[in-house]
């Protein structure tokens, strides 16, 4: 009998610490970047989980047969010097495009003339990491990697939405 | 008593321990789809009815990492299976699995995993869920980084065949290879600050299958090999691979002894502005499984990546669409695309973009001149690297100029010529021999305010009549669409596709669709009724694989 009442006391102890503990803690349930090795347009070998960059960065997943996505990071292109200017951020393209389109990306990104990081994922681990479904599924994360706001699709506006939770982050 | 009282003591302490380390405890990442089908009956379409008239679909996948340690699993259902997935898969159970542990150095799997080596075309394991294809290795996986530059790659483990019963269903035969590649740039200091960026790499790979034929001495082990290089100089790149298979008979090249090869060839060019890419592709009995009476889609141990555009307005991409033959092809592909200025006087306001793209591809040429079909050799004929016949597979030759006129008004506007050899590539059961397509599309998108927009598309297929002056398979197509947006948060469309051309007045049909959907953050509601053809469909901001139906689809997805 004593002995299962000291369970009891060691058990109850034990978990009051923990809840205790986790009432000031809500920083492990937050989702963060994934750690995954992909390479640039260049071949550069780089770890989504450490990018780099100072300020918050937008990851956008898209691919050259995406139309919607091509409209999302075109759009987006027209304004991310403003965008830079006024937050710091920087956009990661995340290529989803395999081995049969791949070599369309850097002909597109070019030829768009945009400015982003781009990534290349061609056996699609960083976005099975990253649990997308489908493209395009854009991700803001703060400076700390840390992800404070997706959107799984694109239509005309949805980067004034992107904006606004940017400037929450810059504030 | 006294022990317990230590232990009790112990396990509290090791709990607060750990409670107060876990500003790092792990994270957990992952996602669901569902997918629910209520299907009509339509004859017309040839659509059927299932005798349950409800599918369902569902997969959710959990990663979990903590530190240098990661684990994973994705349980599957389906209830049954939804229209377009392979007719074997059924149950719910735990598709995949895998535990590890990665640092900078040491990379390593246990369980499910995908991986590629160089372009695939030697292995390639991968997934695409909205397919229902799915080639996972489920075995080891060792990545090391030895120094900066470098990584060496080994896999060992069996392919996953199906999914029955709630239970993966593994391929007969078992894989294994080893991949190396080295970025000399990176790995020597000498060349780090040199223009020229050179990447080398080389892949070995074999399996095992047990010879279960009386008639016939199979081999049991065939492995495979290649090496592969890429290039870039500024602006330039080239990048190649070479991979030959040894002695493979299957069901795929009906049981002949032939060495079978792959290469390919990319070039490309890209400055602000403009893009140039070229590609050309060789490839014959390259078919290679991990078991060798399987067809269609099923246990590809190797990648061969077709070359053309993926096209993605409905009727270019879904009726007449081109695979690549494992059997043999003999293929070429260029594209340019090329911006002009904002502010000129060509470009307008916002730039005008112009892209065009030529793909084509050819049977091989195969020389039985000196080969003896009695002798014990069983090679079928000879044949080289870039060797290649006179006989069409593909062909398509597309333009298409894009122009933002006004902040709120832009228009595109497409042109294809698509050739396909329908007794090679077959895609219709209606049509012999080659089928002429000439297709073109309008499209116009509309931002009414910041938050409320329209877009819309006008599409048309004209198909050549057949050598015999008769209306080709099914005739000329017209497609609308018009999509409603309202940002962030909804989606609606209404697509038409009426085959107004076809021979058979009861089948001047209109494929009528309209969806709607509700997206907030990571979660995405749709719903659909109405008839949809099989392919590539994209509305609503994503693009997704769809089978041939006729009744309501709900899809949930959700990421976390």
């Amino acid at each position: 009998m004593n002995k299962i009442a000291l369970l009891f006391v060691g058990l109850t102890l034990a978990l009051s610490t923990t809840y205790a503990q986790e009432g000031h803690d809500n920083g492990g349930s937050k989702k963060k970047v994934a750690s995954v090795q992909l390479k640039d347009m260049e071949g550069n070998a780089i770890n989504t989980a450490e990018l780099g960059f100072d300020g918050p960065v937008i990851i956008s997943f898209w691919a050259t047969w995406c139309s919607p996505c091509k409209r999302e990071l075109n759009t987006i292109n027209d304004l991310y010097i403003d965008w830079q200017d006024e937050t710091g951020v920087n956009l990661v393209a995340v290529s989803i495009d395999d081995e049969r389109t791949k070599n369309s990306v850097s002909m597109y990104v070019n030829g768009k003339g945009w400015e982003y990081l781009v990534l290349m994922d061609t056996n699609s681990d960083f976005k099975r990491a990253m649990g997308v479904n489908n493209v395009p599924h854009t991700f803001l994360v703060d400076k700390d990697g840390t992800i404070v706001y997706s959107h799984n699709n694109y239509a005309p506006g949805d980067e004034d939405e992107l904006y606004e939770e940017l400037l929450k982050l810059v504030e | 008593m006294k022990k317990l009282f230590t232990c009790a003591c112990l396990g509290a302490f090791s709990l607060v321990a750990y409670s107060q380390e876990e500003i790092d405890a792990g994270s957990i990442t992952g996602n669901i789809e569902s997918t629910f089908q209520y299907l009509n009956q339509d004859t017309l379409i040839g659509a059927d009815q299932p005798a349950e008239k409800a599918l369902l679909n569902t997969y959710m996948n959990v990663f979990y990492t903590k530190g240098n340690f990661k684990a994973g699993m994705r349980v599957e259902s389906y209830l049954p299976r939804i229209q377009g997935y392979p007719n074997r898969f059924d149950g719910t159970g735990i598709g995949m699995r895998y535990i590890g542990y990665a640092n900078d150095f040491v990379d390593v799997t246990l369980g499910s995993f995908y991986e590629q080596f160089g372009s695939g075309m030697i292995f390639r394991a991968y997934e695409d869920r909205a397919l229902g294809y799915d080639n996972m290795m489920d075995g080891g996986r060792l990545i090391l980084r030895p120094h900066k530059g470098i990584v060496v790659k080994g896999v060992y483990g069996y392919q996953r065949l199906s999914f029955q019963e709630g239970k993966i269903v593994h391929a007969d035969g078992i894989v294994r290879g080893f991949d190396g590649e080295i970025n000399l740039n990176q790995a020597f200091k000498a060349l780090s600050d040199k223009k020229l960026d050179i990447t080398l790499g080389g892949s070995f790979m074999s399996k095992f299958q047990r010879d279960d034929r009386e008639d016939l001495i199979l081999p049991e082990n065939t492995g495979a090999y290649g090496g592969r290089a890429k290039f870039r100089y500024g602006k330039f790149t080239l990048d190649g691979e070479y991979i030959i298979k040894e002695q493979d008979p299957s069901t795929d090249n009906g049981y002949i002894y032939n060495y079978g090869h792959a290469a390919l060839l990319n070039f490309g060019y890209s400055q602000k502005g403009l893009g140039i890419m070229v590609s050309a592709k060789s490839v014959d009995n390259m078919s290679y499984r991990s078991d060798r009476t399987k067809d269609l889609q099923d246990v590809f141990i190797n990648y061969l990546p077709s070359m053309n555009k993926v096209h993605t307005y409905n009727l270019v991409a879904s009726l007449y669409p081109y695979a690549t033959q494992p059997v043999g092809e003999i293929a070429y592909q260029a594209e340019v695309l090329y911006t002009i200025k904002r502010g000129s006087k060509l470009g307008g306001k916002y730039g005008t973009s112009i892209n065009a793209n030529y793909s084509t591809a050819f049977q091989p040429n195969r020389d039985v001149s000196n080969v003896n079909p009695l002798d014990s050799t069983g090679v079928a004929y000879e044949t080289g690297v870039f060797d290649m016949s006179d006989s069409l597979y593909w062909r398509d030759i597309n333009f298409n100029i894009y122009r933002k006129f006004t902040k709120k008004f832009n228009l595109r506007m497409s042109y294809y010529n698509i050739t396909l050899n329908n007794d090679v590539a077959k895609v219709t059961d209606g049509a012999k021999g080659l089928i002429q397509t000439n297709i073109g599309v309008i499209e116009a998108g509309y931002k009414i305010n910041r938050k409320h927009s329209l877009r819309a598309e006008l599409q048309a297929l004209f198909i050549d009549d057949d050598k015999y002056g008769n209306i080709n398979d099914q005739g000329d197509w017209v497609t609308f669409l018009l999509e409603y947006n309202v940002s962030p948060h909804w989606f609606f469309s209404i697509m038409d596709q009426y085959n107004y051309g076809n021979p058979e007045d009861a089948l001047k049909l209109h494929y009528l669709y309209g969806s709607f959907g509700y997206i907030r953050e990571s979660t995405r509601i749709t719903v659909g009724y109405g008839r949809q053809r099989a392919g590539l469909f994209c509305v609503g901001g994503v693009c997704r694989f769809v089978p041939a139906s006729n009744g309501l689809t709900l899809s949930f997805t959700q990421s976390f």
